[in-house]
């Protein structure tokens, strides 16, 4: 480390990003927190501070204890398979095998595609009398009322976000089978182990620490999930899709009600907080050491 | 037993490569399909009976998708060249240089990255609002809205330190011996050297903002600076009773960001996006 003559020079390169920062972040930060303390159901313009009660509400209200229950359901029906099933492709990609370029390429595909577009075609493919219940009527299962039953319907948007995130876990996968050293797959073979065996006990065991970061990404991003429900479901039906991101769209856009969302929006902040730290000062510590 | 595991590889691989095509195939079918044919058929017709390019024609001249295609691009564009010289500028002083307050900028940072953007978009909504940050103030500040709040990002600035903390100490000390400002060696010696960081951060920085939704959606009050996935989700509410079109309109939306990819793809599957990754 050196020290420039003038003391001002490092503060000077960081003043543009600090300005953004604090504007676009800090101050939101904090007035996330004052607004969740205030009642702006009675007056929008001079709201009166209520303390606790807006998380009170919310803590009993049970659309809203509901949106939290089906966050967490996504989360479950999403993560295992993003962390599974991107790493069981990456896997047979990293094989010697004739093209894997255009491989990689075409799974990449729908991770650069707008969720918008991926949604809509979609609720296309879901339509009652769509491809997927024909397909499913030619392997002789009755019809599935993909985005109409509520029992289904957050199975059905989660489907779409694997579908997107496919791609993108198992590029992160093949950067780390990169590293894992050739050696130990012929010394295993030696020993005599199979393909599967092989991966077992040296693939899996080397890229753990990527295994742990693509659960907590693949959380994090679960636990924000917003577009692809507001195209798809509107959060129905009967509130079935209905995550905390649309909760907090709702009470904030439609019912204009900003001290009862900003107090959701606490909460969602504390979830994802501790999927975070996990994150930051676990899992990725290296790259965050100051 | 080798023959049968490369038959096993590629039979799964071009399995999941028929899925992830499925949805866009099963969109262009529709958006080529004539008004005479029935898309609601059953069972379904994958090819057209009659393919014709009049749906893409019509919703080219009902909707301008190709307006929003070039509200999209400036909007990626500035905030690619925003992110690039911000998130470099912060990234230097952070590897680099010894001052007060250095702790504080960088857990300062590292706090942003563990608040997700929803949980705090109620008061940046009202900020940009009370700074006239909106589309009915103008074209520049319309877009300035749709821009600032993500000029930069916390990734980028770690993805930037991490790659000036690989560059050798010497280069910068010859530089200061030659007489080279804290400006000019970040300028002219540390900047050149890492330009592959600096695409990767550019390519994925482009890739998000194109395909932003959340915040377009609510800053945007008309279709003048409305932006592909905004449109085209307007479009899908407007004409669903005409899927052809909706279809043509979502297939159109698309083209410009896979001719991106393809272009850039060995930034993609190169495996030097580790840095990239997002939460």
């Amino acid at each position: 480390m050196y020290k420039f003559q003038n003391k001002l020079i490092p503060y000077l390169f960081l003043i543009p990003a600090g300005v953004i920062l604090i504007v676009f972040f800090f101050i939101p930060f904090f007035q996330t927190i004052i607004l969740s303390f205030q009642d702006y159901s009675k007056d929008i313009y001079s709201p009166a501070f209520i303390g606790l009660s807006n998380y009170a509400e919310i803590l009993k209200s049970p659309i809203f204890l509901k949106s939290i229950a089906n966050t967490f359901y996504f989360l479950i029906l999403c993560v295992p398979f993003l962390v599974i099933f991107p790493l069981f492709l990456a896997i047979l990609i990293n094989q010697k095998i004739k093209g894997k370029t255009v491989y990689k390429l075409l799974i990449y595909l729908p991770v650069v595609v707008s969720i918008v577009v991926v949604a809509i075609a979609f609720k296309w493919l879901y339509a009652p009398n769509g491809l997927l219940n024909y397909i499913l009527e030619l392997l002789k299962i009755k019809n599935i009322g993909w985005l109409v039953n509520p029992k289904v319907a957050m199975i059905s948007v989660s489907l779409v976000t694997i579908f997107k995130g496919i791609g993108y876990y198992m590029m992160i996968y093949l950067a780390s089978l990169m590293s894992v050293p050739k050696d130990l797959y012929e010394a295993a073979e030696v020993d005599g182990a199979g393909e599967f065996l092989k991966h077992m006990t040296v693939t899996i065991p080397h890229i753990m620490p990527t295994i742990a970061l693509v659960s907590t990404i693949s959380s994090i991003s679960a636990l924000k999930v917003f577009v692809e429900i507001y195209v798809m479901t509107h959060g129905g039906p009967l509130n079935s899709t209905k995550t905390i991101v649309y909760y907090i769209y709702e009470r904030a856009f439609e019912n204009l009600d900003l001290g009862v969302a900003s107090a959701a929006c606490v909460i969602l902040l504390l979830i994802v907080l501790v999927f975070s730290l996990l994150n930051i000062f676990v899992f990725e510590r290296g790259k965050y050491d100051i | 037993m080798k023959f049968l595991k490369g038959f096993f590889i590629h039979f799964i691989l071009i399995f999941v490569c028929i899925l992830c095509l499925l949805p866009f195939l099963w969109l262009t079918s529709t958006a080529m399909k004539g008004a005479g044919e029935n898309i609601f058929a059953y069972p379904p017709v994958l090819f057209p009976e009659d393919p014709t390019f009049n749906n893409f024609k019509e919703v080219l001249r009902l909707v301008p998708i190709l307006k929003y295609a070039l509200n999209s691009f400036i909007v990626a564009f500035f905030t690619v060249i925003l992110n690039l010289i911000l998130s470099s500028l912060a990234a230097y002083p952070l590897a680099r240089m010894e001052f007060r307050g250095k702790k504080i900028a960088f857990f300062g940072v590292l706090a942003t990255i563990m608040v997700p953007f929803q949980a705090i978009m109620l008061p940046i909504y009202i900020i940009t609002l009370k700074l006239h940050l909106t589309d009915g103030h103008g074209a520049v500040m319309g877009y300035l809205g749709l821009i600032l709040p993500f000029a930069v990002n916390a990734f980028g600035i770690f993805l930037l330190r991490q790659a000036f903390l690989s560059i050798p100490r010497e280069l910068e000390e010859s530089a200061i011996v030659d007489g080279c400002n804290a400006f000019q060696i970040f300028y002219k010696v540390l900047l050149p050297l890492i330009t592959p960081s600096l695409a990767v951060l550019a390519i994925f920085t482009f890739i998000g903002s194109w395909g932003e939704f959340l915040w377009p959606s609510i800053i945007l009050t008309n279709d003048s600076l409305m932006t592909l996935p905004v449109g085209i989700n307007n479009l899908s509410g407007a004409f669903s009773a005409n899927y052809r079109l909706v279809a043509a309109g979502s297939i159109v939306s698309i083209i410009p960001i896979i001719i991106f990819f393809l272009s850039m793809q060995r930034y993609f599957i190169s495996g030097k996006t580790e840095g990239a990754v997002k939460g």
